[in-house]
């Protein structure tokens, strides 16, 4: 590995806690972030030549701080900077004094900056950019990529939501127990959002952006790491990893989509669900079951089947069953009825289906999944009716594509129908 | 005498690798290992998963079981190699070539060693 090579991943990985001590040093995201990148690219001149320092994020947030301080006091009086080795020789810097300085607030600094990102007052959207550009450090240009904007729109997103935070005046005080609980589980609802697009684009011509899905297990770990024993967090991590080890099997080579039914699986990544297995595993000692744990444990159901056939769906409706009483919703009420057609046959499930129509009329999996139904009922007729309803609510081209494919199906059905 | 090589790296750190440097990684490793083979020196080897899988129990009357690793510590035990090496100099000229990543290698002389067979 190149020095460059390795001195970005120590920058990325030393960035959530350097950004989050500066954050509370400074208390202005901007501040923060600008302190940041000036360390950084003090960190880039001088680590490829003198070595790493031995602990990189205290190393930054000193050099950060410094820098920020230097930054106030010009502003404020107007005189000339010491000059620059004076302050920056940082060389020997004492690790020791800034980890006592840190270690005591690392673990609700660091929380303090992922929930600043997914305040309440932030539209989804914006809660998704803002983690990105501040957390994880992708460029605007990164974000605003897989996000198929502009730059400029992008900057714009990031800029307002900065804003609206610091309206917002999130508490720097250490956390009480139930605020911390509750920025924990707003962190996590925030990384499964940010999965979930990266997952099941909601636009543009690209169906999975697995960059997107990386980071969000990037966060998912960092937030685990931080609360060990948390085993809704343990689930997050494990159904994120689950999900994301099917990610080469589940589009063709023409990017189209496959099915879970159809999918190779021998092009499911084994470490990933390994991994995720063992988090289940630990999660479920603690017996207090929620709903990242039980879709994490599903995604596990479908991982130990060897091929479709052995899915063992029983299983899977039970759970649905479980996830519906814990917390109920309309799409968990369709996806049951999935596991219950596979159970009892399509009518069953087509049943269970029908009075979700008010709530999911705009969602485009409904219509494909009732139009799968009615196909294998024989009622193409209508089949064909809830296909084009799907078709006109896809998000992505692959979506169309692959709902017209059934209507292809049914097309040819009936042609040698009527021929025979 | 056998000694244990124990690899130790920041979690953070080898989490932020991109795939193509974590590939890199393995890949020299690999090749050291195919090295050390051609030698009949190599014994197990095992990358662990990261410590969040990990759970620590300790031992009492109820012995307490802990979710994470046994220490909160900068650096992480990531793996470990069992060489058969004729002296410290010589386990210590084994672990060198193993180096690519930053981190630490620990040399450790094994008291008892149980090579196993029933484990695939």
């Amino acid at each position: 590995m190149t020095d460059m090579a390795w001195v970005e991943a120590a920058l990325t990985s030393a960035r959530p806690q350097a950004m989050a001590a500066l954050l509370r040093y400074f208390r202005n995201l901007d501040t923060a972030e600008e302190a940041f990148q000036e360390a950084c690219l003090r960190a880039l001149q001088r680590w490829p030549q003198n070595g790493p320092p031995r602990d990189p994020a205290a190393w930054l947030i000193l050099v950060g701080r410094n820098f920020g301080l230097d930054e106030a006091r010009h502003r404020k009086k107007e005189v000339a900077l010491p000059p620059d080795e004076l302050i920056s020789d940082l060389d020997d810097v004492e690790p020791e004094l800034a980890e006592r300085l840190d270690s005591s607030h690392y673990r609700d600094d660091v929380l303090r900056l992922l929930f600043i990102c997914c305040h309440p007052d932030l539209p989804a959207t914006q809660q998704i950019a803002l983690a990105l550009r501040i957390v994880s450090g992708l460029s605007v240009k990164e974000i605003a990529r897989a996000f198929l904007v502009t730059e400029k729109a992008m900057e714009q997103r990031i800029t307002r939501a900065k804003r609206r935070i610091e309206a917002a005046d999130v508490p720097f005080e250490t956390p009480g127990a139930v605020e911390r609980a509750e920025r924990v589980a707003a962190v996590a609802a925030m990384i499964y959002l940010l999965f979930n697009e990266g997952y099941s684009a909601s636009g543009g011509p690209e169906h999975v952006r697995v960059a997107l899905c990386e980071e969000a297990i990037r966060l998912a770990r960092l937030l685990l790491r931080l609360f060990q024993s948390e085993p809704e967090i343990m689930g997050l991590l494990a159904l994120l990893l689950l999900q994301h080890a099917r990610a080469s099997a589940r589009l063709d080579a023409e990017g189209a989509i496959v099915l879970l039914e159809d999918q190779h699986r021998n092009l499911w990544n084994r470490e990933l669900i390994a991994e995720g297995l063992a988090l289940i595993d630990k999660a479920l000692r603690h017996r207090q079951p929620g709903p990242y744990q039980i879709q994490a444990a599903i995604a596990g159901v479908h991982a130990h089947a060897a091929r479709f056939e052995d899915t063992d769906w029983t299983e899977i409706e039970r759970l649905y069953a479980v996830l519906e009483a814990v917390q109920p919703s309309p799409v968990v009420t369709l996806n049951r009825a999935v596991a219950v057609s596979k159970v009892k046959g399509p009518a069953a499930g087509l049943e269970m289906i029908e009075p979700l129509a008010p709530a999911l009329s705009g969602y485009f999996n409904f219509f494909g999944v009732k139009g799968a139904l009615l196909m294998q009922l024989g009622r193409n007729p209508e089949a064909r009716v809830a296909f084009d309803q799907a078709i006109a609510l896809a998000n992505t081209a692959a979506e169309a594509a692959h709902i017209r494919l059934h209507l292809d199906r049914l097309q040819k059905d009936s042609a040698s129908k009527r021929s025979a | 005498m056998l000694y244990a090589i124990l690899c130790y790296n920041s979690e953070g750190l080898v989490g932020a690798w991109t795939k193509e440097q974590d590939d890199e990684v393995m890949a020299h490793h690999a090749r050291v290992q195919e090295k050390l083979r051609a030698q009949r020196k190599l014994g197990p080897v095992a990358r662990l998963m990261p410590t969040t899988t990990a759970t620590t129990i300790r031992e009492g009357s109820q012995p307490l079981v802990i979710d994470g690793p046994f220490a909160e510590t900068k650096e992480q035990l990531l793996g470990f190699y069992v060489v058969d090496c004729a002296s410290l100099e010589d386990a210590i000229e084994t672990a060198r070539p193993f180096f690519v990543d930053g981190g630490c290698l620990e040399i450790r002389p094994i008291m008892y060693f149980n090579a196993g067979s029933n484990v695939k």
